[in-house]
């Protein structure tokens, strides 16, 4: 079997990162010059990636499918980005910040990772305050912090609701700035399709331009991918209409690992489903629960009501309302980390307890924070959130409880890579939520922008040297190489015989089928008879799609139908990938819960003695079951113990 | 609840930049009236895939008016006809059984039309990449509390960097100027100590940049300030217009 080397750095946990940083290998200026990166994605990860690798000296190739990179995905995150400075002087420290991040995955990440994300979180704060994000102060002029999911610290860094924005903004105008230097050129409306092979190692790209529907090849030294999760395979999530999960998709085709898939964030606070044409879920930021409560009606007749519209929530009193998170987990009540809270709310709502007329959704209450507080308080701390909900909903949030239930977010597994971020290909490298690294089972609140931050600023740049020195020898590649050739015709080939179908169904339309499916069996509960029910469903969606689709237009030309269809493709697969792997893991974990495997408390019952490891799936062939490799967690410097937020 | 609608829909189609376009009929009926205005573009594509015809190319991306993606003149307005809200976040029950609805595309010559609905805004990029940005390498700078900044400028630094880069303000702007787009960068840096170190340089390279480009100049009607999604005030084009004074007169 083939041995899985995550290439962890000898020494205690605290010094591994600086021991890697002393003796890993580096690449003179000179050299610089003449090695070239293809970095695909703009987001946290790739912008920030790009620009910092550019500011080193080596010529960067930056691809994003939007028409800026400032418009990636990151810029919808709103609530915070963790680190641990422990401003507050509440105890916090990179250790407790590298716990809690381990706890909160459930004890299915790697603590090497994690500890060296720990370390760098304080760094980024320091990077974002001198590009000038504006981040929230305090009167004195020092920096606010505000508390999140998981933690019992303060620890969590914002700019409004919107830090997403503003430090993908801080990346995109360093980036701006190499740009202009003439380090990094821009390919923006650009989609990767392929990665290309040269002798065992990513030398470069095949990326459809998306204005002339042209395919073109790309050269390059080493391959960056930084192309986000694959939450849009349910369909409807919070993420972006465009986010796919293509690029990742296509390196695991390639020989690439595909870790953990079957860990899928499932948010607790979203806006309910409200219709069949809805096209995005969209997320109210978790910082709502350190002011809102949570709850259902106590009594079944009153949810019963609820749902057929006769009363309000406001309509029943104090006594009635059952805050069950605050019931279940007294410790962390509202603040408990994201899978639990999402499974808490799924719990009740099976149960009856729904409050809308779907039966769909919790409510979370500002009524006590307005009272305590003040309206004018809880305008300014979460303003323009309320305003987005009323919009949306058409609701006053200020006078009714928001409605909220889960959604799919974020995902947790993604392409293999080891310490070095780099994946099982060498040469080609996978950063940000696109990679499977630092998050385990579960991701806590306001780390996702830590970790994208912290591979493309702090990491990446160190680490992708270590490969880079030994290719300076290394001239720059043609793109007339048979291997670009073969790499384009798979793309032509492909993109023709979608062309050719010539079906009845549109792309969407099978699309929200794939969705269903995925959120009906391999969503918040699996069960092995429903997974097993989603993958012989997937394959005959998979036989529809290439034999009844539908595309109009011409191939080599604008065409935003195949660009849908290039990506649906890849759904499909990944679908699979989830529902294999959620069958496999045999525990409940993080995002992955098994109604097979739980207490009788109803929490999730992990199995660390048999499943304690990292499932990576080795593409075999189309229509060839993947195979699993497995990667062994091993827990040196952290007790693994049952997640506990009760006590 | 909200009601059903049935509206008539005017939409711009455009081949390419270079070719004539106009306007096209379409009949929507019984459109729930929680579906957002670009669901319902949706439905309407979804139409049309299935009579076999191309649907219509519009930008968008995030849904939920934070990625500046989406665009559209609605009925006369950037955005459509909600104040501080973008495209995709207005919902279809603002409007009326029986409506007439014209959607355009931006019309402005720095943003030339790609096809349909869709824009080329990658003027915003090269504005940004003339001096939209702190120069501080990745590396280790100093502790970020080492740099006080009292709340009320952060706060004001906020407020001038929430914009999207969307191009609304030039849209909306009779002269075709950029000059909300550029001062809310200008203003966010020159706030803040760390930026002020090349105030002077970065206001006069963006707006050498944006005259280069073809946007026109500013002539105070506030257009730009009334349509702008995110409410960016037009006090930041006083302070852009401060700044280079500034810089010029030091020259």
């Amino acid at each position: 079997m083939t041995k899985i080397d995550s290439k962890i750095p000898e020494g205690a946990l605290a010094e591994k990162w600086t021991n890697y940083k002393n003796h890993q290998k580096l690449v003179n200026p000179a050299n610089k010059r003449r090695l070239d990166i293809i970095v695909v994605g703009t987001g946290l990860a790739g912008a920030s990636a790009a620009a910092s690798l550019g500011e080193m000296g080596f010529k960067v190739f930056n691809f994003c499918i939007q028409d800026s990179p400032r418009r990636a995905h990151s810029i919808a995150a709103q609530g915070g980005i963790n680190a641990a400075k422990n401003y507050q002087n509440d105890g916090d420290s990179v250790y407790r910040l590298f716990y809690d991040t381990i706890k909160g995955g459930d004890y299915r990440a790697r603590e090497a990772n994690v500890y060296r994300l720990a370390e760098v979180s304080n760094n980024i704060i320091d990077q974002c305050v001198a590009q000038g994000v504006p981040f929230a102060r305090e009167y004195g002029g020092t920096l606010a912090n505000r508390s999140f999911g998981g933690a019992q610290v303060s620890r969590t860094f914002y700019a409004k609701g919107q830090t997403g924005q503003q430090l993908l903004l801080g990346a995109y105008s360093a980036l701006s700035r190499q740009v202009n230097k003439g380090t990094v050129k821009l390919y923006t409306r650009y989609e990767m399709q392929n990665l290309v092979i040269i002798d065992g190692r990513a030398r470069g790209i095949i990326a459809r331009n998306l204005v002339t529907g042209k395919l073109e090849r790309f050269a390059a030294h080493a391959v960056v991918i930084a192309t986000g999760g694959y939450g849009n395979t349910y369909f409807l999530s919070t993420n972006a209409m465009a986010c796919n999960c293509s690029a990742a998709i296509e390196c695991y085709k390639k020989g690439a690992y595909f870790a953990n898939p079957a860990y899928v964030q499932i948010h607790p606070t979203c806006i309910p489903v409200h219709g069949d044409k809805q096209s995005k879920l969209t997320l109210m930021s978790e910082s709502l629960r350190n002011d809102g409560r949570i709850w259902v009606p106590k009594k079944l007749e009153d949810a019963k009501r609820l749902q057929r519209g006769e009363i309000k929530g406001a309509d029943i009193p104090e006594e009635d309302r059952d805050y069950y998170l605050e019931r279940r987990y007294p410790a962390f009540g509202n603040l408990v980390p994201r899978d639990v809270a999402s499974r808490a709310a799924k719990e009740r709502c099976d149960k009856g307890y729904g409050v809308n007329n779907t039966g769909l959704a919790v409510f979370l209450d500002f009524s006590e924070a307005i009272g305590r507080l003040g309206e004018d308080v809880v305008r300014q701390r979460y303003g323009n959130l309320f305003d987005m909900y009323e919009e949306i909903t058409d609701e006053n949030p200020y006078k009714t409880p928001m409605m909220i239930f889960p959604a799919i977010h974020y995902t947790m597994g993604g392409i293999w890579v080891d310490y070095e971020l780099q994946t099982s290909i060498k040469g080609l490298f996978a950063i940000g939520e696109c990679n499977f690294s630092d998050h385990g089972a579960n991701r806590l609140g306001a780390s996702a922008l830590m970790q994208g931050l912290a591979d493309g600023y702090f990491v990446l740049p160190y680490t992708i040297q270590n490969y880079l020195a030994d290719q300076i020898t290394v001239p720059r590649f043609s793109t007339d190489l048979p291997e670009f050739a073969a790499a384009e015709k798979e793309v032509s080939d492909k993109i023709a015989k979608l062309m050719a179908i010539q079906g009845k169904e549109s792309v969407d339309s099978i699309h929200k089928k794939l969705g269903h499916v995925m959120w009906e069996y391999v969503g918040m509960g699996r069960t092995k008879e429903g997974l097993t029910k989603a993958l012989s469903e997937i394959k005959t969606l998979k036989k529809e799609f290439w034999s009844n689709v539908f595309i109009p237009g011409k191939a080599d030309d604008m065409n935003i139908e195949l660009d849908k269809a290039l990506r649906l493709s890849d759904f499909l697969e990944m679908g699979m990938l989830i529902a294999y792997d959620a069958l496999q893991r045999e525990e409940s974990c993080g995002g992955h819960f098994r109604e097979e495997h739980q207490t009788e408390e109803g929490e999730a019952k992990r199995d660390d003695a048999n499943f304690s490891y990292v499932a990576c799936w080795s593409y075999q062939g189309e229509d060839k079951a993947p195979e699993l490799l497995k990667e062994e967690l091993n827990y040196e410097f952290v007790k693994v113990q049952t997640r506990n937020y009760k006590s | 609840m909200d009601k059903n609608i049935s509206f008539t829909l005017k939409i711009w189609r455009q081949r390419g930049p270079k070719e004539q376009g106009a306007f096209e009929t379409y009949h929507m009926e019984d459109i729930p009236g929680d579906t957002s205005f670009l669901e319902m573009l949706d439905i309407l594509n979804e139409q049309l895939v299935e009579k076999g015809e191309e649907p219509v190319v519009f930008d968008h991306d995030c849904r939920e008016g934070i990625c500046g993606m989406c665009s559209l003149y609605i009925n006369g307005h950037p955005h459509g006809p909600a104040t501080g809200a973008t495209t995709c976040q207005i919902y279809m029950r603002r409007f009326s059984d029986g409506d007439t609805i014209t959607v355009e595309p931006w019309r402005s010559a720095g943003f030339p039309v790609i096809r349909d609905l869709m824009v080329d805004r990658s003027a915003y990029d090269k504005i940004m990449q003339a001096g939209g940005y702190v120069s501080v390498n990745t590396g280790a700078p100093q502790d970020a509390n080492a740099i006080l900044i009292s709340k009320d400028i952060a706060d004001e630094a906020m407020d001038a960097a929430s914009c999207i880069g969307c191009g609304a303000c030039v849209a909306a702007c009779k002269n075709g100027s950029a000059m909300l787009f550029v001062s809310a960068k200008v203003s966010q840096l020159a706030l803040l100590p760390q930026g002020k170190a090349e105030a002077a340089r970065r206001a006069k390279a963006m707006l050498s940049k944006m005259d280069e480009l073809g946007f026109g100049n500013c002539t105070n009607t506030r257009a730009c300030e009334a349509e702008c999604p995110k409410n960016v005030s037009i006090s930041n084009i006083a302070r852009l217009n401060r700044e280079f004074i500034k810089a010029k007169l030091a020259d």
